[in-house]
């Protein structure tokens, strides 16, 4: 591990640093003393788990927070950044996770608003034509009369960039970039960044995948706990490295797969079609099983028919034509109490939202789906007794860290909400488990544990249908893999004949 | 965030002693701006203030009045608060009253039913008008998305126009010579009364029964969870496979059920006939939304805020003798308190602190 100084290397003055920079928020230390140098014509990437304090980081650099303590030197000198328009008058610009873009208005128009110096009438002729000029010099091309909502999400993501270059950007950060693009269209994002820095462009990269630092970035600095660990350079580095500065300790990568018990199918979903909430066809004759003491992993660029085939098969969404068995059981369009009746497991995809009830306690919330049942009930009547009962048990068996049972569900951090979901969906020995981006967001100790909880029940006979978004899971955890593209399953392919580069070209609708 | 030298920070949960002082600083705020009127009107507000406060708080007489302007409160509101946690926006009470008070008035004047057996038979009719008032909304929303809030205030209307159709047309007392009342209830149909007071004392342990009767239903049901699931988290409820059909059906057969039993209670205990639905009425329905908005989801503090609002309604009976201001004075009143609740109602989830100057 070499210290910021040393990796610095050479003389000249950073183009940014924010130095001793200390963020408290109630009860936190989002950052503590963090200082991080970055340089002209680098990317620099800030990894860190989740709550690390990455993102206030940025967000102060960008003058969304005002930190409590240190500074920020831009070229050799201090600056204030009051407010995000601040931070673009001082040629810093940010692409958010979650795009801030008209979805109704042309690209021209999205990137017009706001724009200094845009002429009152026909105000995007001008930044048409810029904007095909910064297109082709950094490979961004996107038509600029095209509505946004035609674009795909990694031509909404270049959108976002190109408003940020328009805007005069010299430092460009990028939170969690990668989240909603395939391999290769992250692989294409990274060329960009690289010419990027060419022109002298600085790049801030927030990311906790340990695989894209690596392809990515020239130097990397690494954030626990608000504080710093360490920032070195890219070419030196390794996953074991970076992942047990990020998290503290060793990390095993390898997941223990024995065989697993139990035949027979868990799930059969048999040319099964339906609607996306808009109306549209989203699941176009789907086919395939779940044996039990299987692992099917569901890989697919967001938005193909992944939500609407969990929610069919948990009993939230209709068909509209095709058939769903549960351990032979037919059922299609059946409520969800009759799919959950079945031996059904869902966890489901935002946890928050609709997995618990936030300002219910946690004990309620970890009989939300099973209250109706003994020993809960008894005849009309909750039984108290027996659910705090349960809930000590499952707090203590699962982990979740909550200083009591009573308190509201929504005092939990992500990770543990996730682990009450798991405890409460698997307490009940389902047979088949729908796990839905059952770790997205979460941290690298509470992945790691819901990773043995599913290959546990997995070898104990449950079938697991795991739908994600981050291919490296799926890779790990799946016997089989399907690929879904356009509401269509592209392949179903054993884990073993698997690779990245295939499944990247199958989730973009390319047969290789 | 920082508005000056004051430090605003997101709480998820307001503490009962912040959810006290802000309903507190919304009702005082109401009385200064009800000063406003007072002056406006030609009377000191201090004055007004002082000539309420005697009439109501100190006079030993107010409170007889006090409690007979609680008992419909606490009913509906009782009913409010369960749909409100159930995120049904009711504001239809006033409607299922008139109902209840329909349905007690054929029972007392129209029915074969035997004296012994007159009056729980009003209450049961009148629970079941109110019930039936209030499932219509219920059952337009489930079955054609009709947003309940415009439905349920128009059944008020229609109740209004049909209970003045009643006593100015079919049931029109012919001993009444020319008045629009029906005729006085038997004796066998009128709620017995403390002596010397207007409390139906058998309503008002009705409504507090009925208190404890829906806040064990929220505790302890598996009723009540689905109510409380569903009015928290439509999604997570869908999730769980609750119901919402079933869900709501129940809320609303108790809660408008609930305003029938007031509306029983107001004409078989206080004016033993159906006469204009103003009277019948004086904006309890309507009343009776601050007084769940005040409980905030409790059903047990309910007895407490209607009984704070049926001061309010005797302070209004105090403005107009008094101080010879109209009787609608109450609802302006009624109006300024549930505006400032409401408007104060994000303040719940902010902490405010003092931070000095920068």
């Amino acid at each position: 591990m070499t210290s910021a100084r040393d990796a610095a290397g050479g003389s000249t003055p950073p183009l940014l640093l924010l130095e001793d920079i200390t963020k408290r928020f109630p009860g936190v230390v989002a950052n503590d003393h963090v200082t991080l140098e970055v340089r002209a014509g680098e990317v620099h990437a800030l990894l860190g788990e989740n709550g690390a304090g990455k993102t206030t980081l940025v967000k102060i650099l960008y003058g969304i927070h005002q930190p409590d303590g240190g500074r920020i030197v831009l070229r050799g000198r201090p600056v204030r950044v009051r407010s995000p328009h601040d931070a673009l008058g001082l040629g810093i610009g940010m692409v958010p996770q979650h795009f801030l873009l008209i979805r109704r208005h042309t690209v021209a128009e999205n990137v017009s608003l706001g724009l200094a110096g845009t002429p009152a009438f026909f105000p995007t002729r001008q930044v048409e034509r810029r904007l095909i000029e910064l297109g082709a010099q950094y490979g961004l091309a996107v038509d600029p009369r095209a509505p946004v909502w035609s674009l795909s999400i990694s031509e909404q993501q270049r959108v976002e960039i190109l408003k940020a270059l328009l805007r005069g950007a010299a430092i460009l950060v990028l939170d969690e970039p990668t989240s909603v693009l395939t391999p290769q269209e992250a692989q294409s994002l990274f060329a960009v960044l690289r010419r990027m820095t060419a022109e002298g462009h600085a790049v801030i990269f927030i990311t906790h995948k340990l695989d894209e630092v690596l392809a990515a970035a020239d130097r990397i600095t690494v954030l626990r706990k608000g504080r710093v660990v360490g920032t070195l350079l890219a070419a030196g580095a390794d996953r074991r490295m970076l992942a047990r500065m990020m998290v503290g300790r060793d990390v095993e990568f390898r997941l223990s797969r024995i065989a697993a018990r139990g035949d027979g199918e868990a799930l059969q979903v048999e040319d099964v079609s339906a609607l996306s909430h808009r109306g549209l066809a989203a699941l176009r004759g789907v086919s395939f099983t779940v044996r039990r003491g299987e692992i099917v992993g569901v890989a697919g660029v967001a938005g193909n028919g992944q939500s609407e085939l969990v929610e069919v098969v948990t009993g939230l969404r209709r068909a509209t034509g095709g058939r769903v068995r549960v351990l032979g059981r037919d059922v299609t369009n059946g409520n969800a109490r009759a799919v959950l009746e079945a031996g059904v497991a869902h966890i489901p995809e935002e946890r928050m939202r609709t997995g618990i009830v936030g300002t219910m306690s946690v004990a309620e919330n970890l009989v939300l789906r099973r209250y109706r049942y003994a020993p809960f009930s008894r005849g009309l009547l909750l039984d108290p007794k027996a659910i705090t009962g349960f809930a000590q048990r499952m707090i203590t068996e699962y982990a979740i860290a909550t200083p009591d049972a009573r308190l509201p569900a929504h005092a939990l951090s992500g990770g543990n909400v996730q682990r009450l979901i798991l405890a409460r969906e698997l307490s009940g020995d389902p047979a088949l488990i729908v796990a839905a981006h059952p770790t997205s967001g979460l941290d690298i100790s509470a992945t790691e544990q819901i990773h043995s909880l599913l290959l546990r029940r997995r070898e104990g006979g449950a079938g697991v249908l795991l739908v994600s978004e981050d291919l490296d899971e799926v890779l790990a955890l799946s016997d089989r893999i399907a690929v879904m593209f356009e509401g269509q399953l592209m392949a179903l392919v054993p884990a073993a004949e698997a690779d990245r580069e295939r499944l990247g070209l199958l989730m973009t609708g390319q047969r290789p | 965030m920082r508005i000056g030298p004051v430090e605003l920070e997101r709480r998820p949960t307001p503490s009962w002693n912040w959810v006290l002082t802000v309903s507190a600083l919304a009702i005082l705020l109401a009385l200064a701006l009800a000063a406003v009127i007072f002056w406006s009107y030609g009377v000191s507000p201090l004055r007004a203030y002082a000539v309420i406060i005697r009439g109501t708080l100190l006079n030993a007489r107010a409170l007889p009045e006090i409690v007979r302007n609680m008992i419909p409160l606490l009913l509906a509101g009782v009913g409010l608060v369960l749909a409100f946690r159930a995120l049904f926006w009711n504001i239809g009470a006033e409607g299922q009253i008139l109902l209840g008070a329909t349905a007690a008035t054929w029972v007392a004047l129209f029915s074969p039913v035997p004296d012994g057996w007159k009056l729980p038979v009003m209450f049961l009719a009148g629970f079941i008008g109110g019930a039936a008032w209030g499932l219509i909304p219920a059952l337009l929303r489930l079955r054609f998305a009709v947003n309940e809030v415009i439905s349920t205030l128009m059944m008020n209307y229609i109740a209004v126009y049909l209970v003045s159709w009643l006593i100015h047309g079919p049931w029109k007392g012919p001993e009444m010579r020319g008045f629009a009342f029906t005729d006085a209830f038997p004796e066998a149909a009128q709620i017995p009364v403390i002596p010397g007071t207007r409390i139906h004392w058998l309503t008002l342990l009705l409504g507090i029964a009925l208190a404890i009767a829906v806040a064990f239903l929220l505790k302890r049901t598996r009723a009540g969870f689905e109510i409380r699931v569903q009015g928290e988290n439509a999604d997570a409820a869908r999730y769980a496979g609750i119901d919402p059909a079933r869900t709501l059906l129940l809320v609303m057969i108790v809660a408008g059920g609930a305003a029938g039993l007031a509306g029983v209670g107001e004409v078989a205990g206080i004016h033993r006939r159906l006469l204009d639905p103003n009277q019948i009425s004086l904006g309890f329905g309507y009343a009776a939304i601050i007084v769940a908005w005040l409980a905030r989801g409790s059903p047990l503090a309910v007895v407490l805020t209607s009984l704070f609002l049926g001061i309010v309604f005797a302070s209004g009976d105090v403005m107009r003798v008094a101080l010879q201001m109209p009787a609608r004075v109450t609802d302006v009143f009624n109006g300024l308190i549930l505006f400032c609740l409401i408007g104060s109602e994000r303040l719940l989830y902010w902490r405010v602190r003092w931070a000095g100057h920068p």
